[in-house]
């Protein structure tokens, strides 16, 4: 089973809220000092979902990542989680890309990568939420997608997917190959282990720029956005949060429901 | 293409054969957008039996509505619902797409969009016509909720994913008049590559989370299943529901259908009572719609008192069981 992971290098979304400062003159996100990027917490539960059917069913992971100054600690982190191979899509010219051009290059990658059964992304990064790369490469490519995965298993020629619905969850069974993007129901990532680290430290990433993977500095990167951002702004709170004290936390507790009560909140 | 492109198209989603709150919503908000363009707001709709569902969304805006009915489209299913849109797409040429942020919204906007080479932004909580350019800007909450960002698209169809309870429907009128339009459109089933094989509705029992007026949300700091209990004590105590944090779902606590967020369920009850969650942005995104949110934590510094009308600093398990007690005589008063 050969599986293609796409991966995204992103600013710690668990970073302290406070630590969150925007750049009004460039509309973008001052990097917090100090804190590392990490992959989107999605896409390293898509890793995992690979790694698990490589587990059962044997096979290769093929992980991709896209951006500019990708730090190879961070990005390497699949290999050490179990990953085969690690295809960076890394050129200056990508900066500064929406969803559409993003997925525009993934899909050429993915097209030149050539032999795969199933190709897996996070349901949306962690950074601008958009959650339509996975389904834009299979639109691109034209394959069937399953989104929401809590579980995929996988079988030569077909895969069985759980797919998150509002109210419980749909099993689908699907042709391969096939898209699929996992949600957090899907489980924790593994942890990498020693001996992944040292394997990942001795693997080089192969490095492809725009013109590798056959495409124009006109359809990369900002050049070949869709969508235009025109402001990002923080929003405002008022934080005017009444607090409720008393000698005990029972007291606060009785104060709590009076207050509630008087203010007919219920 | 924007010439010829014009108006405001709504998909809209049902459940049981009636229109979903979503779609009411985007009704509500698609005739704004409509009006403001001065063009028609038209709805399409895709099942077994689509013709109660389209009189609704006439009483609720639609001018026009298209319907697809065919027995095999009575429950969503990606490819033959994608198929049916594509082709109530070319026949209607909107300007404007919009969606909800619904499982199927998400599923059927990107692929859309893709394929009539436009882009889209997905989650919006504002959406407007800009004066000057007559262009839709698409307002949707990034970085976790942390920022909100403002799109603008140059092609058309300029499609959106709008946020559940973003929108206010309009008020229903039975006496609004609108057309019906059904589209022959060819299902084949034989093509289908992905088979929903069965669908596993989890069991709820009580109030459903999303129209529960009250809700009691319990987070990372509850350390286990065992405190739930008492939340669902407390929440048919107000005739409420029980929701939760992501770590709380994650850890196996709680079924993930109450998790509350940003890829959870979108919750605007009168009260939210947030028992041990720290608050994060992906968190809020899910409740902060609420009327009053009232903040249980014993951190005092915890994002959620930024967010709360009402707090109380301290252990939950102190201060749950005195409140019930309280919350009981008021009630029974």
């Amino acid at each position: 089973m050969n599986i293609i992971v796409c991966v995204k290098q992103i600013l710690d979304p668990e970073a302290p809220p406070a630590s969150f400062k925007i750049d009004p003159a460039t509309n973008s996100v001052i990097p917090p000092a100090g804190i590392a990027p990490v992959i989107s917490p999605f896409d390293e539960q898509a890793v995992e979902a690979a790694l698990k059917i490589k587990d059962a069913q044997g096979g290769k992971v093929t992980v991709i990542s896209l951006g500019t100054n990708l730090l190879r600690d961070v990005v390497k982190k699949p290999l050490s989680m179990g990953a085969d191979e690690l295809i960076l899509l890394e050129d200056p010219a990508f900066g500064g890309g929406d969803s559409w051009s993003t997925a525009q290059a993934l899909a050429m990658a993915i097209r030149k990568i050539g032999s795969y059964d199933m190709i897996i992304c996070g349901r949306q990064a962690a950074d601008w939420d958009a959650g339509q790369v996975g389904l834009g490469i299979a639109e691109i490519i034209d394959l069937p997608a399953v989104i929401t995965a809590r579980k995929i298993t996988a079988v030569p020629g077909k895969a069985t997917v759980e797919k998150v619905v509002s109210n419980g969850y749909e099993v689908i069974e699907t042709s391969l190959p096939v898209l699929v993007t996992v949600s957090n129901e899907i489980g924790e990532p593994r942890y990498p282990t020693i001996k992944g680290i040292m394997a990942a430290k001795k693997k080089e990433p192969v490095v492809w720029k725009a013109a590798d993977i056959g495409m124009t500095p006109d359809k990369v990167g900002a050049a070949g956005r869709q969508v235009k951002l025109l402001k990002l702004f923080q929003p405002q709170r008022d934080g005017k949060c009444e607090i409720i004290s008393g000698d005990t936390p029972e007291e606060a507790a009785v104060k709590l429901a009076q207050r509630l009560r008087e203010a007919k909140v219920f | 293409m924007s010439e010829t492109r014009k108006g405001v198209l709504i998909y809209g989603e049902t459940t049981e054969g009636k229109l979903a709150a979503i779609a009411t919503e985007l009704l509500g908000a698609g005739r704004k957008l409509a009006d403001e363009l001065h063009e028609e707001l038209t709805a399409v709709i895709i099942g077994a039996d689509t013709s109660a569902a389209a009189q609704e969304a006439i009483g609720y805006g639609a001018d026009k509505v298209y319907t697809v009915d065919n027995a095999a489209l009575s429950e969503y299913q990606s490819e033959l619902y994608l198929s049916a849109l594509d082709k109530a797409v070319q026949l209607v040429q909107p300007a404007v797409i919009l969606f909800g942020q619904t499982v199927p919204g998400i599923d059927l906007a990107p692929r859309l969009a893709f394929r009539f080479k436009t882009g889209l932004s997905m989650d919006c909580i504002d959406l407007a016509i800009d004066a000057a350019s007559r262009r839709l800007l698409q307002t949707k909450p990034v970085y976790g909720g942390n920022a909100n960002a403002i799109f603008v698209t140059a092609v058309d169809p300029q499609v959106a994913t709008v946020r559940c309870k973003a929108m206010a429907p309009r008020e229903f009128d039975g006496a609004r008049k609108g057309e019906v339009v059904k589209l022959a459109v060819t299902i084949d089933t034989a093509a289908v590559k992905t088979k929903v094989l069965q669908r596993v509705a989890e069991k709820v029992e009580g109030i459903k989370l999303e129209d529960a007026k009250v809700i009691i949300a319990g987070g990372r700091g509850m350390a286990g299943p065992d405190g739930f209990k008492q939340l669902d004590e407390l929440a048919q105590l107000m005739h409420g529901a029980v929701g939760a944090s992501r770590p709380a779902c994650d850890s196996g606590w709680i079924p993930s259908t109450t998790q509350v967020g940003l890829t959870g369920k979108i919750v605007a009850p009168d009260l939210y009572i947030a028992v041990a969650i720290s608050g994060s942005s992906q968190h809020m995104s899910g409740c902060s719609g609420s009327k009053k949110i009232v903040a249980i934590n014993k951190d005092p510094e915890a994002n959620i008192f930024k967010e709360a009308a009402f707090g109380v600093v301290g252990d939950w398990k102190k201060i749950l069981p005195a409140f019930k007690t309280k919350v009981k005589e008021l009630i029974s008063q």
